[in-house]
This record gives C-alpha cells, structure tokens and sequence, in this order.
C-alpha cells in the first residue's frame, strides 16, 4: 500500500516545525506543501475546515490537524525512534507539560512579543517559563524526554529557537541565562540534535520576518 | 490496581469526566472535595502548577488535566471498555474535537454566559456557530464516539447539563430544537446511561452557585470599565 505523507505548512511556524522535527526524527519521506496564510489553498480548508491552520498532516489522504495531535499520530503509526514514553504515568506527564507549552508558555510569550518587551508582558512570560526551568532542575536531565528528546522537547522547539530569534528581531530579552539557567542549556542541546538540526528554518530568516512584523516602525 | 484517589469540586465539570471514567471502568476510588477558595495543602502540592481540579492520584503520584487523565485511565485500566478507539487516525480524530471543545466551545459558549447586554449578544454567534460545527460530528452516530459510547462524549458530556444551566440563569437559548436535532437526540441517550445518570451534581445547588458565578463576572466587568 502506498504510504503518502504530505504536511502543509512551512517551516517558519514553531508549529509546522515540530511536525517536521518528529517526521525527521522517524525517518518518514514527506512532501511539505507550503502555504500562503494569506492566500490560504482549497486543499488546506478542506483538510482542515475548523481552523484553516497549518500545520496539517495528510496521510494517505487522510487530514490530521493540531501539531499535538499530530505528534501522538506520527509516534503510533510509525516505529522507530519514540516521541511518547511508553509507560502510562510517564506519558501523561509529557501530555500534561506538552498541554502547559502551548495553553499557558506560548500565549505568554506571544504577548510578550506583540507588546515589544512590556514589563507586565515579560515577566508573565517568564513566570510561565520559570515552571519548564524548575521541571529540567527538578529531573536533571539533558532533555525533557530524558537522555533524548520527547513530546515535550518537541513541542518546546519554540523554546529553543524562536524565542531567540524574536529577542534578536525585537532587542528585547525573554530568556537570560542567569535566570534561566537549564533552558539555556537544554536549547543548545536540543537544538543540535540531527533531526531538529535538520528541521529548523534558517534564523536569519526568522529574525527579518520578525523585525517586519513585530518591530517597531 | 493500586489506591485512588479522585481531587475534585461537587461542580466542575472537568472533575465529572473523571468522576465517570473512573464509575465506568469499575475502579474503586476515594473522593477529596476541595474548596477552590481554600485550597488544601494536598492539591497545592499535587498540582503547583495550575492549582486546580481535577487532580488524579494513583499509588501517590498525582496526574493533572482532565483530558491527560482521561488517557492516563484508558491505558492504566485498559482490560474493560476502552474509551478510545485502537485505530491511530481514530485516536487523532478523538483528541482533535476534545480539544475543539475544551479550546473553542466552552470558551465561546461560557463568554455568551458570562456578559449581558450588547456584549452577550456578540458572544453568542460564536457560540452557535461552534455548537453548529458539534452537531455535525454527530450525524450518522448515536455517540459523539459512534456507535457506542466512549472518550468524546465523556469529553462533551457537560453539554447535556450545564448548558441547560447556563440558558436557565443566563437568559440565553443555545440548543433550539430546530437547529440542534442531533445534540438533543444524543442528550437523551447519554443521560439515559446509569453512571451518568447517577453521577450529576444537585440541580438547584448548580443553579444558585452559577447564578452567582455570573452575577460576580457582570459586576467584575461592570467596575473595570
């Protein structure tokens, strides 16, 4: 049986990105279907009707959307290398810290950015951060996953990667290493594994996007 | 399979899903009620990242978010009847419209709740037009999860009783006859089910706390403009 794998989106979004990164990480041959937001294809709306978002993975002509949904996916269709650890309680813990990234980091963050570093902004962003730096203190490990990476390094590739490009773009600081000491050193390390390495857009490109939408005029 | 122990207030409905999952698979647990105005030291340290119930603690370890526990009891207890389905695209479809509901459709429809005036009427379209996309997942099924019960209506099974809720102290209609055939036809199946039949917290205590959930976000609003 043919195994098509398509993924809309484009590599810019932290959360296109972390379909690649597990896509990579697995080894699956894909075709990246870039999209225009603005311009948004039929193919994207009828794969994904509710939200009109990237990304979305279709496989075998069948849509899956929500880049967490779509990391579960990847992980119980396709062998190899595991995003998800495999006993129960230390599955719903990465759940549970992969939910915390996106429904209270990311927000934060966001708002962080789009209010150009304010004061209120920055330090709930950093609140929020604090809670991932006191999780890679408190297992003292290379990774959220452990000796590798997981969902929850996965998810946090917004971490690792965008937030220094938004700081570059914007001249604002999110992430000092004084404060936070492990999630510096967790995005060296994350950052430097072969299939995000392989994954990530280059920076440069990250931070003129950035300096266009979110800079000052 | 070890002690549980079930972290909850009498009305969350977050809690409820618990509640059911854990009465369906036949799991004996202890109840702790909280007070989410004084919260016990217990939940503190179970959950010091969101405060909040629901809270499992299985053996002493404790596992937050309704929607991870719901998994976390699926897989724990997986020789009774599964929630989810087996099929990976199964299973991704399930945790997508979950999400839709705890990101889209009780947001939209509590906002509705929530206001009045002007502001209640904006709110409502999308609430509507969210409960429109959810009466559709149900065409040509009995449950939200198909031909039988499972995750999805554990998930969207708040709709059958705080909605009526909502629309008696908020002086709002969101499921009309004529619009919501299907979630109306569901509602019956679903509460027609012992567990959850059982399992409803007291309908006038639900009213009076929700009448003054809403009373205190209108004056809250009214006093920040």
């Amino acid at each position: 049986m043919a195994n098509e794998v398509k993924l809309y989106g484009a590599t810019r979004s932290p959360f296109v990105c972390r379909a690649v990164i597990a896509l990579n990480l697995k080894g699956i041959k894909y075709e990246l279907v870039v999209e225009d937001l603005s311009n948004k294809s039929a193919d994207l709306i009828k794969y994904n009707p509710v939200y009109k978002k990237v990304p979305v993975l279709v496989h075998n002509g069948n849509p899956i959307s929500e880049s967490l949904v779509i990391l579960e996916y990847i992980d119980e269709v396709w062998n190899g290398v595991p995003i998800l650890p495999q006993d129960a309680y230390e599955k719903a813990q990465a759940r549970f810290w992969a939910k915390f990234m996106d429904d209270k980091c990311f927000p934060a963050v966001f708002k962080a950015v789009i209010s150009h570093g304010e004061e209120q902004a920055v330090a709930e962003a950093q609140e929020a951060l604090q809670f991932l730096e006191n999780e890679l203190k408190v297992k003292g490990s290379k990774f959220f996953g452990g000796d590798n990476i997981n969902l929850v390094d996965i998810t946090a590739t917004f971490v690792a990667f965008w937030i220094g490009a938004v700081e570059e773009a914007l001249g604002i600081e999110l992430l000092p290493k004084d404060k936070f000491p492990k999630l510096t050193e967790w995005s060296d390390n994350y950052v430097n594994c072969q299939a995000v390495k392989d994954s990530l857009p280059p920076r440069e490109n990250l931070v003129a996007i950035y300096k266009k939408r979110f800079g000052k005029a | 399979m070890g002690e549980v122990k079930l972290f909850r207030t009498w009305s969350s409905p977050y809690a409820l899903r618990i509640v059911w999952a854990l009465k369906l698979k036949g799991i004996v647990y202890e109840t702790i009620y909280e007070d989410l105005a004084n919260k016990s030291s217990l939940l503190l340290e179970y959950n010091p990242v969101h405060k909040k119930v629901p809270v499992l603690l299985h053996n002493g370890t404790p596992i937050c978010e309704s929607l991870v526990i719901l998994e976390y009891i699926d897989e724990t207890w997986n020789t009774t009847a599964r929630f989810l389905p087996e099929d990976p695209l199964a299973r991704a479809t399930a945790r997508f419209w979950a999400k839709f509901n705890d990101d889209r459709v009780v947001t939209s429809i509590f906002r509705a709740y929530v206001t009045q005036g002007a502001e209640q009427e904006e709110a409502i379209g999308p609430a509507l037009e969210n409960l429109d996309i959810v009466e559709k997942q149900l065409i040509g099924k009995n449950f939200f999860s198909g031909e039988s019960f499972g995750f999805l209506d554990l998930v969207f099974g708040w709709i059958a009783k705080y909605l009526g809720i909502f629309e008696e102290t908020g002086g709002i209609k969101l499921i009309d006859e004529d619009r919501f055939p299907l979630i109306l036809a569901w509602k019956d199946k679903f509460c027609d089910i012992p567990v959850i039949k059982e399992s409803w917290p007291d309908q006038e205590k639900l009213i009076t706390k929700f009448q003054l959930m809403r009373e205190h976000f209108i004056s809250t609003a009214a006093g920040s403009s």
